[in-house]
């Protein structure tokens, strides 16, 4: 059972490939190995900068021999028949046997596959894996036409066993396998030669390469936050730059670094980015003041003077870059004192946000009368909401974010400081972008979830008007994301808003676009409402008259906005199940009205979520289900609707009575509950029927001899049926088994 | 380990050394105004075609929007570039360039030099190749590219390219602060004279001029110009009927590109160029350096038998 060693030498892998990569080799070398016959026990792939490596253990010496029956053609089928089978089969036409079948003669071919040494496998599979090795990007070298990540230098390839280790033959274009590979680039010049796996990692390790991307980035952290601790600070953390930095060092070697005064003055999440975006620096935080006063680089070498040159060299480069950065922000701060927001984003106008929805500056104007408008159901001021909205874009024309785009919002919310916007303008700046993702924590400021609601709600009621709705995988503008952000707004914040009034009038809200092209529809390239656009670009536009403009476009508004909010209740279904409540509890409850109240709807399904776990509610279903379908059928039969007049006095049983009394009593706190929105309460009264309910189906014969007493039971039954749904549409929750 | 360099102009003349006693042909930089060395035809155009090549040079480069008034330690609108083309890139490439910075003083068992991804793309050029940046303590000192295509053409064989940021390196490498502070010959001359003392005064004018005065209204021309003379010129038949020679113009054309993809620079350095537009023109000189390379492969320095 020999053991297996693959190293493939190359120059620099990118850091982001590693991994993935050395996955990739790890599958498909196995696979192939299992594919061709062989067994291992157990396989394990690394990756340093230079080198993707796998060590399969317990690896089968040679495959079994295989013996394969093929049933062919009939004899005396056509030539062409037999060709195919012959050129299927592998094997000549001398070599088919002849065999007497049910319904005659039948050709027979009897392959015979030889067992393979393993050595034989692996150099086919290996090569086969090199060949069609799954790289993002590959690229070619040299007069070559081998393609790698980048230029492949060497493979090591050997099965190694008690008695030794044996190189694998192969020759890839060239380059031919060894049992030798390189350490270090700079502090390791000889080559290695490798017996085994540990071996190989041992040899590796004396010629400073850590093998393990986990060790090394355990090294790293473990040094660095030593270092920080020492100096009485610590590392903000982010595992995407450790893992990245990882991946650019064989051998690491931490550094603490020091920020120039000069700098310190700078948001620390300009520090922080430009560090990590530029130098792939940790950022090193003053637990005390919470300032970014210090940095980590790990470099790649040991030197003589402990990494003071290195150090030095790094300092002075950050010191550049943040000059850059300080610049930015000088320039930045001078335009806003000079034109402030506004004026800083001016340029926004000749910014396209969409060939069909305009500039930004035009979405910028319907965001902020959008804002306007959501403000009061918010709590919020419409004029700071206005406000908010007017400038909460602009620094997409700052020369900070335009250097570093995932700026956006935080510097917005700098400037709008520094230009003396208050009263939460300046956080709405930052927040309106939120939630961005499905933990990302919601803004509660009145005047941010104004904005953050309005700008979402004007992408989607936009994408809507244009037909660029998410189908599938595709969802090329977030509109899923967006519709997210307003659900988990307006629940956070218990909004109580009519959403169908609003995207109706947002539809419907009076701005003029112009977009590209549009002049050749003797509009002048200008239309009124945002519904009224894209339809006229597509050639669908009212050619009615004037004054019944509005109303025409109103009815498409109407049907877009039935889309759309159905849109939302999706999304809902899918927020709400993700909650553990299911998707028929939602739909019963979005098939009551007001079920644009995104609140008020999430409030009912918890409450009906909360009774159908209960025994008494779990029950009622099957109550309201029967009493449901027995009314339902005798309405058919009689062509009548027995919706009325059900009366004590015509009761005969106990049962009946008891029903009659039960539910009186609901109905006196079923409206009062359902009434001040206490769908608790009224969901529990309503589960209360379910004792009087099963007893009255126990005990009484719905179908009585008496036509009056029938049609009385019926009127009764036509009450449950009333009052269950006057708290959810119960028909859609699915029976329980 | 050789003595350190003592000013700018004598880690260029190394650099020139060393390569040269690597085989390439020491080229002069390209007379006109160009973003960076690659837009040299001794880049652009050779690296097509299957022909060999071996070459290096010094490129005086502009990025307009790079200006800072000579204030910024090392970010200029106009810059130095050193940069060597080899085709086919020979396998030892990374040793022969590691070669190069110990020529001009940096020692790599006291640095820590590291190749980063860096995939390069000229959308002007319809360019890309992959490689790194190449880092030394932190600092970015070269680009190392590995070409794959360039003007819409796959390169066969791969061209090596390496270009070094001249004044950042030096710097480094001179142990200043300031790239104007930077010795430009040697200190210990009759007349020494400082980078700022050759350059500062017009960092300052150009700044000036790139965000502030350039004529939009006359760029905006100038480009339509170039971009209407690449094309007439290579429309042309290649038959000459002065002198009967095959004469197919691919490199006056290329000039014209050089010239709209600058003119492109200037405007966006004025910021008269939007996000939409933007793509458009970075198209429109795409299409012209396509059409130069289209012209120069048909031509027998592009592989053409003649």
């Amino acid at each position: 059972m020999p053991d297996l060693l693959i190293e493939l030498f190359s120059e620099e892998i990118p850091a982001r490939m590693q991994k993935r990569a050395s996955e990739d080799l790890k599958k498909l070398i196995t696979d192939g190995l299992v594919e061709a016959g062989l067994n291992y026990a157990g396989a394990a792939a690394f990756a340093t900068p230079r080198r993707l490596t796998l060590s399969v253990e317990g690896l089968t010496g040679e495959s079994k021999a295989v013996r394969e029956e093929r049933r062919g053609p009939k004899v005396g089928a056509p030539d062409k028949a037999i060709e195919g089978f012959l050129r299927g089969a592998g094997v000549a036409r001398e070599d088919l046997e002849i065999r007497d079948d049910k319904k005659g003669q039948v050709y027979f071919a009897v392959v015979e596959k030889p067992g393979r040494k393993a050595a034989d496998i692996v150099a086919e599979v290996l090569e086969k894996t090199i060949r069609n090795f799954p790289w993002p990007k590959s690229m070619r070298w040299g007069e070559g036409t081998l393609k790698w990540v980048r230029p492949l230098h060497s493979i090591l390839c050997i099965l190694c066993d008690e008695a030794g280790a044996e190189v694998v033959p192969l020759d890839i274009d060239g380059i031919r396998s060894s049992n030798t590979t390189q350490g270090h680039r700079f502090m390791a010049k000889d080559t290695i030669s490798v017996s085994s796996f540990d071996d190989y990692e041992a040899r590796l390790k004396r010629a400073y390469v850590v093998l393990r991307a986990d060790e090394r980035a355990e090294m790293i952290w473990h040094d660095a936050t030593n270092q920080a601790f020492a100096a009485g600070l610590e590392v903000v953390e982010d595992r995407g730059l450790l893992a990245e930095v990882a991946g650019l060092v064989e051998w690491p070697v931490v550094l603490l670094g020091r920020i120039d005064d000069d700098f310190l003055g700078l948001p620390p999440e300009v520090l922080q980015t430009s560090m990590k975006e530029h130098q792939k620096f940790f950022s090193v935080r003053n637990p005390k003041t919470g300032r970014i006063e210090r940095f980590v680089t790990v470099a790649n070498m040991e030197t003589a003077d402990n990494g003071a040159t290195i150090l030095a060299g790094n300092q002075k480069v950050l010191s550049a870059r943040l000059a850059d950065a300080k610049f930015f922000w000088e320039n930045d701060l001078r335009t806003v004192k000079t034109m402030g927001l506004e004026g800083m984003g001016a340029p926004l106008a000749d910014v396209t946000f969409h060939n069909k929805l305009g500039s930004q500056a035009d979405r910028i104007k319907r965001i902020e009368a959008l804002a306007r408008e959501i403000a009061p159901s918010v709590g919020a001021k419409p004029d700071l909401a206005a406000e908010a909205a007017r400038i909460c874009k602009s620094d997409l024309s700052s020369e900070m974010v335009y250097e570093f785009p995932e700026l956006q919002g935080l510097m917005g919310r700098y400037y709008a400081e520094a230009a003396g916007h208050d009263d939460g303008v300046p956080e709405a700046c930052e927040e309106h972008y939120s939630p961005l993702g499905p933990s990302d924590d919601v803004p509660t400021a009145p005047v941010s979830v104004a904005v953050a609601l309005a700008d979402k709600i004007d992408t989607l009621t936009g994408f809507w008007a244009i037909d660029e709705k998410p189908t599938g995988s595709k969802d090329p503008f977030a509109l899923r994301r967006a519709a997210l952000g307003v659900i988990r707004l307006a629940l956070q914040n218990e909004m109580r808003w009519e959403l169908i009034d609003l995207i109706v009038s947002h539809f419907m809200s009076k701005h003029e676009i112009v977009a590209d092209g549009s002049e050749g529809y003797g509009f002048g390239g200008k239309t009124d409402f945002l519904v009224e656009f894209w339809q006229l670009l597509s050639g669908t536009g009212y050619g009615g008259p004037e004054s019944e403009k509005e109303l025409f476009w109103l009815g498409v508004s109407d049907e877009l906005t039935k889309d759309l909010l159905s849109f939302f209740h999706d999304r809902l279904k899918v927020f709400l199940k993700d909650k553990g409540i299911r998707h028929d509890i939602i739909d019963a409850c979005i098939a009551m009205p007001g079920n644009d109240d995104l609140t008020l709807l999430v409030k009912r399904a918890e409450a009906l979520a909360e009774t159908l776990a209960t025994d008494d509610g779990e029950n009622l279903i099957q109550g309201f289900k029967r009493a449901n379908n027995i009314l339902t059928q005798a309405e058919e039969k009689d062509g009548v609707e027995y919706s009325y007049g059900a009366d004590l006095k015509y009761a005969e049983e106990p049962a009946e009575k008891a029903l009659f009394t039960a539910l009186d009593a609901a109905d006196a706190k079923i409206a009062p509950a359902m009434e001040a929105e206490d769908f608790s309460t009224a969901m529990t009264a309503m589960a209360a029927l379910r004792g009087p309910i099963d007893q009255f189906f126990t005990d009484v014969q719905v179908n009585a001899e008496s036509q009056v007493v029938r049609r009385n039971r019926l009127n009764l039954l036509s009450r449950i049926r009333k009052i269950c749904l006057s708290v959810a549409d119960l028909t859609n929750i699915e029976g329980s088994s | 380990m050789a003595e350190k360099p003592r000013s700018f102009q004598e880690i260029i003349l190394r650099l020139q050394n060393y390569w040269a006693g690597r085989g390439c042909a020491i080229l002069q930089p390209y007379d006109m105004e160009v973003g960076a060395g690659t837009f040299h035809p001794a880049t652009t155009l050779r690296s097509l075609g299957s022909k060999p090549w071996a070459a290096a040079y010094v490129q005086p480069s502009r990025r307009p929007t790079d200006g800072r008034y000579g204030e910024n330690p090392n970010r200029l609108q106009h810059y130095y570039q050193y940069q060597v083309i080899i085709k086919p890139s020979p396998p030892d490439l990374q040793e022969i360039y590691l070669g190069s910075l110990e020529a001009i003083g940096i020692d790599a068992s006291m640095h820590d030099i590291r190749f980063v991804e860096d995939d390069w793309e000229s959308p002007t050029l319809g360019a890309w190749g992959l490689g790194w940046e190449v880092w030394c303590d932190g600092m970015e000192v070269s680009q190392f590219t590995y070409f794959q295509q360039v003007g819409g053409h796959d390169c066969k064989p791969v061209s090596g390219e390496l270009t070094y940021g001249l004044e950042r390196l030096a710097i480094y490498i001179l142990g200043v602060d300031h790239v104007m502070d930077m010795p430009f010959n040697d200190p210990q001359s009759t007349i020494p004279l400082t980078y700022g003392d050759v350059f500062k005064q017009t960092e300052q004018e150009y700044a000036r001029w790139n965000f502030d005065v350039a004529d939009t209204d006359v760029l905006l021309q100038h480009f339509k110009d170039a971009e209407a003379e690449c094309q007439r010129i290579l429309s042309e038949p290649a038959d000459d009927p002065k002198t009967g020679l095959w004469i197919i113009m691919a490199h006056p054309a290329y000039d014209q590109c050089i010239k709209a993809s600058h003119v492109f620079n200037l405007l966006d350095a004025r910021g008269v160029i939007s996000v939409t537009e933007r793509q458009a023109y970075i198209g429109r000189v795409r299409a012209l350096a396509k059409m130069c390379a289209d012209a120069f492969v048909q031509t027998e320095a592009g592989g053409q038998a003649a």
